[in-house]
């Protein structure tokens, strides 16, 4: 069968008798739950962030069931304060974690390389570089797990986690439940526990260093010895590729490093190189042993390789072949937000009030883009609240600061912050964009959405109540699609020296395409070709005929248009209406 | 290499074309980008097969085969075609709003642009070729079907696949898109 690497770990995790798999929603991870939801029998949850879904997965392990928690790598940031201390716990059912990077940041905010977390909390870590492996790696992760107690890293890229190739499916195991059972000494991690489990943790790494050079996920394909290569993840494919005559080491398993083998490796060849994605995570380790290799002096530490850097880092620039120039003046195509979005209305008139709007992590992100160029900072999940708070402590005044976030962001990270504002008695104004969904990802449900992973009716975690509850007194409802509306409020907000928090309130129209009114359609005579619509950004504004000093009208695309409205509150000219209005 | 524009099916088709390839019997690798690419932005979407395939993604500048979904985005990945490759190009025209609020208007003689790099290309009225077969969305079908003049696969192994791929209310749509579009698109013979 021909499965992404998602879903490949998600079938890994069928085949391992996986009973619970938690997970939030990150690009480029989202697949796995998303897939376990939908073709296996795993209780499964989306979880409010990854440092639940961890402690749940942990959970569930300690309950003697073998879990899952994935997520994508920066998402481990967020469960890094479990995974820090299940290192010294261990675990009882086995214990897997994915983490899913995004070298080339094709959709992240930075290109972190997580096989660092497996060395900084003392994990085991296993990269598969295709689909197969991704699904035999998860068997494996779970067998490691178990056997030397301690949660296991499987770390993925983009390019393996989305990339498909052919898997041989095999059958689930039947396992026994373990159960609970107390150990206070290995769980209760205070002081005096934690210094002995600590030794634990040291002696465990020899053991799974002797495993990593043990085992045949780290191999030797041997080949012409005047050139050796030690690989791992979906570098190895590159390497492959371009090198087929090469020896190459392929570690599967590269942490514990194998030392061992890697000597025995390096002895055998003539030149050595690493080629690796983003950090020298191998080649820093190989140098630690005193030998000397070749890495990122010839293969860039940024971004993404492909098999011609490849090819070019270890036979010279000879090996590059020629490609056509990229034609100039090309228009970009920028991801843009969709027709109908309910977010466009509230940056409009952001942008009209001048304001200075700290971001978040979210469709809404796009608003960076132009037309709308509205959103000054972008970090992390969350960040919007608290920055927006420590802007007014440097500026000494919030009435001209908001602080900009979804409604699932907000659940996994904009509550604490929202707290602290209130707490240490800020000012400023806070609008979540609720569009009742995880849209960027592919609209995953949360608490906030009243449905599960599998789609059941729980309960609506009620956004309006919880900001009232965290001390918000002055917290409003508004249809992002009245640009009235929204603008009137988000001014008092901004002159109200409290706290604010404004709710625009609009399920995302992508959801339900039979939502969408009559589309809307341009008047041309009335069009005075302004382009007051084109600054909208809306995909469905298109250009029509030649207006005024060569300027272009406006013309909308029916097809695509999800009748919102807000063209129709812009135009001056009140050009624009539902099409049958205008026939008659 | 599939090209296109967020929304046009490109991945729904690379997932057929996949399916066909497995079929026939090829060692099949893809990869596509998911996430934020897909609101509306530049589509790009990787086939390989073959007896093995190693890298999931195509090298720089070596496709065989470029498919446009659409005409700008077959300008943008020229760069990636190979030196005798061929473009297989939807005639259809997506304006992005940048072409009227940034410094590039969109190119007006794309199709004589890509004719004059040497290669072999094959136009379709991908949007046209739907229309006539009654549904819009079948653009992707029709284009696909194009691709098929291509490939050495056998006709009951692009059924099959089909079939497998779309669900019951929309199959018949597009199997009567597909066969209309591959009478329609058969390229002269010198050039097959």
């Amino acid at each position: 069968m021909l499965l992404s690497g998602n879903e490949a770990i998600a079938r890994g995790a069928y085949e391992a008798g996986v009973r619970l798999a938690a997970s939030y929603p990150g690009t480029p991870s989202t697949e796995i739950l998303e897939t376990i939801a939908a073709q296996t029998d795993i209780p499964c949850e989306w979880s409010p962030n990854e440092k639940v879904a961890l402690e749940v997965a942990f959970g569930a392990a300690l309950g003697g069931a073998r879990a899952l928690a994935s997520m994508k790598h920066v998402g481990l940031n967020v469960a890094a304060d479990p995974l820090m201390t299940i290192s010294y716990t261990g675990i009882n059912g086995g214990l897997v974690i994915v983490s899913a990077d995004d070298p080339g940041m094709h959709s992240s905010q930075n290109e972190q390389d997580n096989r660092h977390y497996a060395r900084f909390a003392k994990v085991p870590m296993l990269e598969p570089s295709d689909s197969q492996e991704c699904k035999d790696f998860t068997l494996e992760g779970f067998a490691i797990s178990e056997k030397y107690d301690t949660p296991v890293l499987l770390r993925t890229t983009t390019r393996v986690s989305h990339g498909k190739s052919l898997v041989s499916l095999g059958e689930p195991l039947s396992l026994e439940p373990r159960g609970f059972v107390r150990d206070q000494p290995k769980y209760v991690m205070i002081p005096g526990h934690a210094r002995l489990r600590h030794v634990v943790v040291e002696e465990r790494l020899i053991g799974l260093r002797d495993l990593a050079n043990a085992t045949p996920l780290n191999r030797v394909e041997p080949g012409d010895t005047s050139v050796g290569i030690i690989t791992s993840g979906g570098a190895y494919q590159y390497v492959k590729e371009t090198c087929p005559e090469a020896s190459v080491l392929k570690l599967g398993m590269p942490y514990p490093f194998p030392d061992r083998v890697v000597r025995h490796f390096a002895a055998s060849v003539d030149r050595l190189f690493v080629v690796e994605e983003l950090d020298p995570f191998l080649e820093d380790q190989v140098r630690a042993l005193g030998i000397q290799v070749i890495g990122k002096e010839r293969f860039s530490a940024l971004g993404e390789l492909d098999p011609v850097a490849v090819a070019a880092g270890i036979y010279g620039s000879k090996r590059r072949p020629k490609r056509r120039a990229q034609p100039d003046g090309l228009p970009a195509r920028p991801p843009v937000m969709c027709p109908g979005c309910p977010h466009r209305g509230v940056f409009h008139v952001l942008r009209k009030l001048k304001v200075i709007a700290t971001g978040d992590i979210g469709c809404y992100t796009l608003s960076v883009l132009p037309p709308l160029q509205m959103m000054d900072t972008c970090v992390c999940m969350g960040a919007s609240v608290g920055s927006a708070h420590g802007l007014e402590k440097a500026l000494g005044d919030a009435s001209n600061i908001v602080g900009i976030i979804g409604d699932s962001t907000f659940v996994h990270s904009g509550i604490a912050p929202l707290i602290d504002i209130v707490y240490n008695k800020g000012t400023s104004t806070i609008i979540i964009l609720d569009n009742r969904t995880t849209a960027m990802t592919g609209h995953q449900d949360h608490p906030a959405t009243g449905r599960t992973a599998r789609g059941e009716q729980t309960f609506r975690l009620n956004l309006e109540a919880l900001c009232r509850a965290c001390g918000v007194e002055d917290v409003r409802i508004v249809d992002p699609y009245d640009l009235e509306a929204t603008e009137e409020n988000i001014k008092a907000a901004l002159a109200n020296r409290a706290p604010s928090v404004i709710i625009a309130d609009r399920p995302c129209p992508l959801m339900d395409r039979s939502s969408w009114g009559e589309p809307l359609a341009v008047e041309e005579e009335f069009c005075a070709a302004c382009g007051a619509c084109f600054r909208l950004g809306c995909p469905a504004i298109s250009i029509g005929g030649a207006g005024p000093k060569g300027r272009r009208k406006a013309r909308i695309v029916a097809e695509i248009c999800a009748a919102c409205g807000l063209c129709v509150q812009i135009c001056p000219k009140e050009a624009i209406k539902p099409a049958s209005v205008m026939k008659r | 290499m599939l090209v296109g524009v967020g929304g046009q099916g490109i991945i729904l088709a690379s997932e057929v074309l996949c399916r066909v390839l497995v079929l026939a019997g090829h060692d099949v690798k893809k990869s596509d980008v998911h996430g934020m690419a897909q609101r509306g932005g530049s589509v790009r979407s990787d086939v390989r097969f073959g007896l093995k395939v190693f890298s999931p993604t195509i090298p720089p500048g070596q496709a065989d085969i470029l498919v446009a979904f659409e005409q700008l985005e077959a300008l943008r990945y020229l760069p990636e075609v190979k030196r005798k490759g061929r473009i297989i190009v939807s005639t259809e025209r997506i304006i992005p709003t940048t072409a009227y609020t940034g410094p590039y208007p969109y190119p007006r003689d794309i199709l004589a642009r890509l004719r004059d790099g040497g290669l072999h290309v094959h136009e379709v009225p991908a949007a046209e070729l739907a229309a006539q077969a009654g549904n819009p969305r079948t653009a992707s079908t029709c284009l696909l079907a194009a691709v098929s003049w291509h490939l050495k696969v056998a006709d009951d192994v692009w059924d099959r696949a089909l079939r497998e791929a779309f669900p019951e209310k929309i199959r018949e749509v597009n199997f009567r898109a597909f066969a209309l579009a591959r009478q329609a698109t058969q390229p002269a013979l010198s050039n097959s």
